[in-house]
């Protein structure tokens, strides 16, 4: 890159005669974590209308009616997991070993398929008792904010699919590694959410 | 039986949905039908499809997506014009018992759908293909940072304004205001497709904006040529920079409510209901805390617009710039803290009407500065009165009345009067059409010789301007008497006659601005006709300061040969004024983005998938959603979306550049 | 762009003509109230906004182009001292203003008690508040005299010179209930509840309506407002008593479904539990009242054994409230009889009296407030902001 600084008495520089290519991907993390952040913007939301609705049982079940903090426990003990399993694939993207980066991948999703199905069995046992959505505002907005989560781990689970296909296609080539960057980026922001889902719907709801 | 499986296919769509009854819409349809098929006959016997769809369509080009965003914009314009002129017609008739020409059905969609159109469909692809067009070229780089990103976001928002066009004239659109408050927006008082047609136009034109201000926000961090520090930046993409970060925190808030609202209106949730403990006012809210930043989204890249014109103009470096990206940075920030504005008669405490009044009156300030920085712009400057000057005077002069009675509303007592009354309508008029309009007819002045190569006539651009700045002040002064005579927003029949008055001005007004848009595309028409007469070799016409004007008119694919290094916040002025050389050898091959359909093809799924949902068509939803998803996972298999542009080819464009300067003398 | 100034007095010799400018000239010494102030902040802003649009003017012609003998100064972009003033300049303006809104709202709150009939006359124990209970409907006004026991709709009076004050709250979707001559508006929700202090000062008929769009029949939802003295107000409320018709649950539900354009109605009778009813959303007969629904929600709801106390929808005024996913519509079902609903009900709403006790104003009349050397009766004349509030006080 050339100097903008111009010496006293040397012409001033008015352009770059190399060719200044902007690295491909060079945006991407920037504009990955600005996606983030509007989805978290779309998170407080929810979590914003479950804070004013939560109480709104319409004269029908609370929390402590309805929560099994075992199996919310377990499940997002899953997601954890799941987690610590993605950190372990990204250290062996970065060691270049493809199966191992593979076999921890495919860990993550199952354990994204592991707290999906708890969280599925969970509603499925809600709805079958009469605790469905339309029930209440605070079952609304319960059901909307833990099922956004939800859909959003099944989207990350297509993805990582999707990327494990293209890894063993292409290999672990730079635009696999970012990709596989941003999935990570993803799924760690994804357990944060869930984080907060644990505190502020079930421990607190408990607790209410 | 068969019943059962015309149910199936077409949902709740029937032949009754079109609405055969309203001759208005029928007689609308047809000229509607009549223009689009003598288009698409035209661009088939001039066997454009290719050339659309390989130049243009797929397009990841910034500067084309740009001017297909303002074309959307101009389109939308004249869709949301008409609504205008029918309520200023019928509100000018409906007196003395008369119950006007329109039926409540009618009128209260045309209201609901002329605040929608104008904000998300006209003002919004206008805004953003400004900053589409101007940005990448300001701050010298070659493209967006996310090519296909902006392809995309662009079809999305088309995506959005063809199903609100599809309401005209399938089914019908909200009737509920262009802010859909429940429970009237809920199922039960709004059981129809309008509403639908609202959220699922709305939610597909939101991912676009929303990945589009993602897109600006890199651009501008990431891309900027070396050199150019922040605070070397141009006004206009300090102003867009703010605004994408609005955009980007704000419209997700939009998406949400949105989503809820859905949710409320398909599934039987009670988010917004009144019974089953639903509270409709969290919607007001919630709405409101993305309304307001919208606001400014609209009116800061004109700010920086207007800094643009007045510096160049005025021949003066711009007054106070630390001031001016301050004041912006204010602005954007403070406006996340005054929502409850739009909402002091609900009956909250006196403390909290106060402190959101307070906030909002502190907006002024740095506005305020704004005006004071242009106006010492212009001070000791050599004002060329040019049609964007022109337009940035008017805007002065305009907005100032507008940013008054704003702040008048502001004080909650005063709101209490004039909340919801035509005073408040006169208000946000004065300030997005003396702001935004005039903001966006200067911008499309001032930057037109750049993308096309020649300026537009001065003579139709004057007929235009004064009719619209005469033509505002007549339709608008009215409603602010009319306001403080009482009289409400959205009314459609009068009873008394003492009103009729003030209505007619305010439609004499409508026609003056009717005139002003026709003398726009006149505008256009000539000077594409004379464009010979009025063409710019130069690529800098006006004398410019900053690096767009740096490269040829309209600019080559790869916008500059060489990456430019920029030393002062007026880059292109510093460069001139240093005696700055082209250079006409040494170009390397240059890497660009390649072209691809999967935009439009996505959009195309996501309006089927609106489409789908809105007339309970479930198999077409789902099959419209895979083919979605499909869609976007098959595109990342494709790892080459790039090319380089080689050296001959760049050594070709520059060297014809240079033999136009050259023919110049 | 001397056309423009031209253009500027066109609409100011509109506004000379002298058309009915309710807002600049209301009935209602609340209304006054807010007229004032809005008149004071418009001349305060345009200590600032004139001479700005005179310079831009000014500024413009004297540095055209074609000016030669003007200073031309290409690099001048920079100055502390007028960057110190166009911050400052408006920075005073809106603390100022800011000061004004900040004692103008709490003054003018429309939940607070007025205390004063007008300027120089405090509301004294001898004003008998009119308590009026407003509700909007699909798409008429019912107006509810508790003290009288009669009710009308689409017309509303009220003595003059005697403090009013109403409860609002609509049956179904939101309006905004507005008599400019009167007062400011307020927003008429269903299942919430908004008050409005006022007192309407001349005998007359003014006209209020909705001021928040509701539907179809929105235009129509208007209703005439009587100011009248005591002896006609006392012959109105007299004949109103001679109607045919009385306001019970079962009338109300009939009224309650959608109609546009109605006329007057009077009714010469009302069921006292109807307004508690309505604004807890509990007209239908076994439908959960808000207020019992609150206070069970507070208690941590009903428990699993709650989730299917509901009833399919019986009377439903609209053609279909269900979402096609939803369930069919419902509501939730009452626990308790009829009377122990009203009774909760009852329980759940603020004491709201029949006379208004005299207020210890002294913690508010600070001394400090008054300029030194002027009496009460030069702040009486004085018309500023700050002496209305003096007066106020």
């Amino acid at each position: 890159m050339a100097s903008t600084a111009t010496m006293a008495g040397t012409e001033p520089v008015f352009h770059l005669e190399e060719e200044h290519a902007h690295a491909e991907g060079s945006s991407t993390m920037l504009g990955f974590w600005l996606y983030l952040m509007s989805d978290c913007l779309i998170f407080a939301m929810l979590f914003a209308a479950y804070g004013v609705l939560g109480g709104n049982y319409a004269a029908g079940p609370a929390p402590k009616d309805l929560f099994d903090l075992n199996l919310v426990a377990v499940n997002t003990a899953m997601l954890l997991f799941s987690s610590i399993t993605y950190g372990f694939a990204m250290l062996t993207m970065d060691k270049g070993r493809v199966a191992a980066t593979q076999a921890w991948l495919a860990v993550t999703g199952l354990f994204g398929l592991a707290f999906l199905s708890i969280e599925l069995y969970e509603f499925a046992h809600m709805i079958h008792e009469g605790a469905t959505p339309q029930r209440s505002a605070f079952l609304s907005s319960f059901f909307t904010l833990v099922g956004t989560h939800g859909l959003h781990v099944t989207f990350g689970i297509v993805w990582l699919v999707t990327l494990m296909v293209q890894v063993a296609r292409f290999g672990l080539i730079e635009a696999n590694r970012r990709r596989l960057m941003c999935l990570s980026m993803f799924w760690h922001f994804l357990d944060v959410i869930w984080i907060g889902v644990f505190t502020f719907v079930y421990l607190m709801g408990m607790l209410r | 039986m068969p019943d059962t499986l015309t149910k199936f296919i077409f949902g709740r769509l029937t032949l009754e949905s079109l609405p055969l009854h309203e001759p208005i819409v029928v007689a609308t349809f047809i000229a509607v039908a009549l223009g689009g098929i003598a288009l698409l006959a035209a661009i088939t016997y001039f066997k454009l499809w290719t050339y659309l769809w390989r130049e243009w369509f797929t397009s990841v080009d910034h500067k084309k997506i740009g001017i297909m965003y303002m074309v959307l914009g101009l389109v939308m314009l004249l869709r949301g014009f008409s609504d205008a002129i029918m309520m200023r017609l019928q509100q000018a008739i409906a007196f003395n018992g008369s119950e006007g020409y329109l039926n409540s059905h009618h009128y209260d969609q045309i209201f609901t759908a002329h605040g929608v159109i104008m904000i998300f469909f006209v003002a919004m692809p206008f805004v953003t293909g400004l900053m589409n067009f101007v940005v990448p070229l300001q701050i010298g780089a070659r493209d967006v940072s996310f090519p296909f990103l902006n392809n995309f976001s662009f079809w999305m928002t088309v995506g959005g304004a063809v199903l609100v066009m599809a309401s005209l004239f399938v089914g019908e659109f909200a009737r509920t205001g262009w802010l859909a408050y429940p429970p009237l927006s809920g199922i039960g008082y709004s059981p129809d497709v309008g509403v639908d047609y609202y959220i699922w136009a709305l939610q597909v034109a939101g991912v676009g904006t929303t990945l589009s201000g993602i897109n600006l926000i890199c651009t501008i961090i990431k891309m900027r040529a070396p050199g150019m520090t922040m605070m070397r930046m141009p006004v206009f993409t300090w102003t867009s920079l703010c605004t994408n970060v609005l955009i980007v925190a704000s419209f997700p808030v939009l998406t949400a409510v949105l989503a809820m609202l859905s949710l409320d209106r398909y599934v039987g949730t009670n988010f917004f209901t009144n019974d089953f403990g639903g509270n409709p006012m969290m919607y007001v809210n919630l709405i409101w805390i993305w309304g307001h930043p919208e606001v400014y989204i609209l009116i800061l890249p004109l700010f920086g617009v207007f800094s643009e014109v007045t510096s160049t103009f005025s021949g003066k470096r711009l007054f106070g710039y630390t001031s001016m990206v301050y004041a912006t940075v204010v602005i954007t920030i403070l406006s996340y803290l005054v929502w409850l504005h739009h909402f002091f008669t609900m009956g909250s405490g006196a403390s909290v009407n106060s402190f959101f009044g307070i906030t909002t009156m502190i907006i002024s300030i740095p506005t305020g500065a704004k005006i004071f920085n242009w106006l010492f712009t212009m001070y000791r400057g050599r004002i060329r009165f040019e049609l964007p000057m022109m337009w940035t005077v008017a805007f002065m002069l305009t907005f100032t009345v507008g940013g008054m009675t704003g702040v008048l509303l502001a004080v909650p007592p005063a709101d209490f009067v004039l909340h919801n009354s035509l005073f408040l309508i006169a208000h946000f008029h004065n300030v997005i059409i003396g702001g935004v309009l005039f903001g966006l007819f200067a911008g499309i002045a001032y930057w037109w010789p750049k993308a096309f190569g020649f300026k537009l006539d001065p003579f139709w651009g004057k007929v235009s301007f004064w009719c619209w700045v005469v033509g505002f002040w007549f339709a608008f002064m009215p409603l602010y008497i009319l306001g403080l005579m009482g009289v409400t927003r959205r009314m459609r029949v009068f009873d008394d006659p003492s009103l009729q008055i003030w209505f007619v001005i305010a439609a004499f007004g409508a026609v003056l601005i009717a005139a002003g848009i026709a003398a726009f595309l006149i505008q256009i028409f000539v000077s594409i006709r004379k464009r010979e007469a009025l063409t710019d070799p130069t690529g800098d016409p006006w004398d410019g300061r900053t690096l767009e004007w740096a490269t040829s008119s309209p600019p080559p694919a790869y916008n500059f040969a060489f990456t430019p290094v920029v030393r002062d916040n007026d880059a292109w002025w510093d460069m001139k004024k240093a005696g700055y050389v082209r250079p006409l050898s040494g170009f390397k091959p240059i890497h660009m983005p390649s072209n691809t359909g999967t935009g439009i093809i996505l959009a195309g799924f996501s309006v089927a998938l609106g489409f789908a949902m809105i007339w309970y068509i479930w198999w077409l939803a789902a099959l419209s959603f895979v083919c979605l998803i499909a869609t976007a996972i098959g595109h990342t298999f494709n790892y080459n979306r790039d090319f380089h542009i080689p050296a001959a080819e760049v050594t070709r464009t520059e060297e014809a550049r240079t033999a136009l300067l050259a023919a110049q003398g | 762009m001397k056309r423009f100034g031209a253009l500027l007095l066109f609409p100011l010799a509109g506004l000379l003509s002298g058309c009915d400018l309710v807002v600049l000239a209301p009935a209602g010494d609340v209304a006054a109230q807010q007229r004032d102030l809005l008149v004071v902040s418009t001349l305060l802003m345009l200590i600032i906004i004139v001479p700005v649009m005179a310079l831009t003017v000014f500024f413009a012609w004297r540095y055209r182009q074609s000016n030669a003998s003007a200073t031309y100064a290409p690099d001048w972009d920079h100055s502390t001292k007028l960057e110190l003033v166009i911050w400052a300049a408006p920075l005073l303006i809106i603390i100022c203003l800011g000061a004004l809104t900040w004692l103008g709202t709490h003054l003018l709150d429309p939940y607070r008690r007025i205390d004063r009939i007008e300027p120089g006359q405090p509301v004294t124990q001898n004003h008998k508040p009119l308590r009026v209970e407003v509700v909007a409907l699909d798409w008429k006004w019912l107006f509810i005299y508790p003290d009288y026991g009669i009710a009308s709709v689409n017309e509303l009076a009220a003595p003059v010179n005697q403090p009013i004050d109403f409860r609002i709250t609509s049956s179904a979707v939101m309006n905004s209930f507005y008599i400019p001559a009167l007062a400011g508006q307020i927003y008429a929700m269903p299942g919430m509840e908004t008050k409005l202090h006022a007192v309407i000062n001349q005998a007359g008929t003014y006209s209020g309506f909705s001021a928040n769009y509701s539907g179809a029949g929105f235009s129509g939802m208007r209703f005439a407002f009587h100011g009248m003295s005591d002896d006609a107000f006392g012959q109105w409320v007299a004949q109103t008593r001679t109607a045919s018709a009385k306001l019970d649950r079962d009338s109300y539900l009939d009224l309650e479904k959608p109609s546009e354009n109605e006329p007057v109605r009077h009714y010469a009778s009302v069921d006292p539990d109807l307004y508690g009813a309505i604004l807890n959303l509990c007209v239908e007969r076994g439908k959960m009242c808000m207020s019992e629904m609150m206070s069970i929600d507070a208690k941590g709801g009903l428990g699993l054994a709650g989730v299917r106390n509901t009833l399919p929808l019986q009377y439903d005024k609209v053609a279909r409230r269900g979402a096609i996913f939803g369930n069919d519509p419902s509501y939730v079902a009452s626990i308790c009889t009829a009377e122990e609903a009203a009774a909760v009900s009852r329980a759940s709403r603020e004491d709201w009296p029949t006379y208004w006790p005299a207020k210890n104003l002294s913690p508010l009349r600070g001394a400090g407030l008054l300029r030194p050397g002027t009496d009460s009766r030069s702040a009486e004349a004085d018309t500023s902001p700050l002496g209305m509030l003096r007066r106020e006080l």
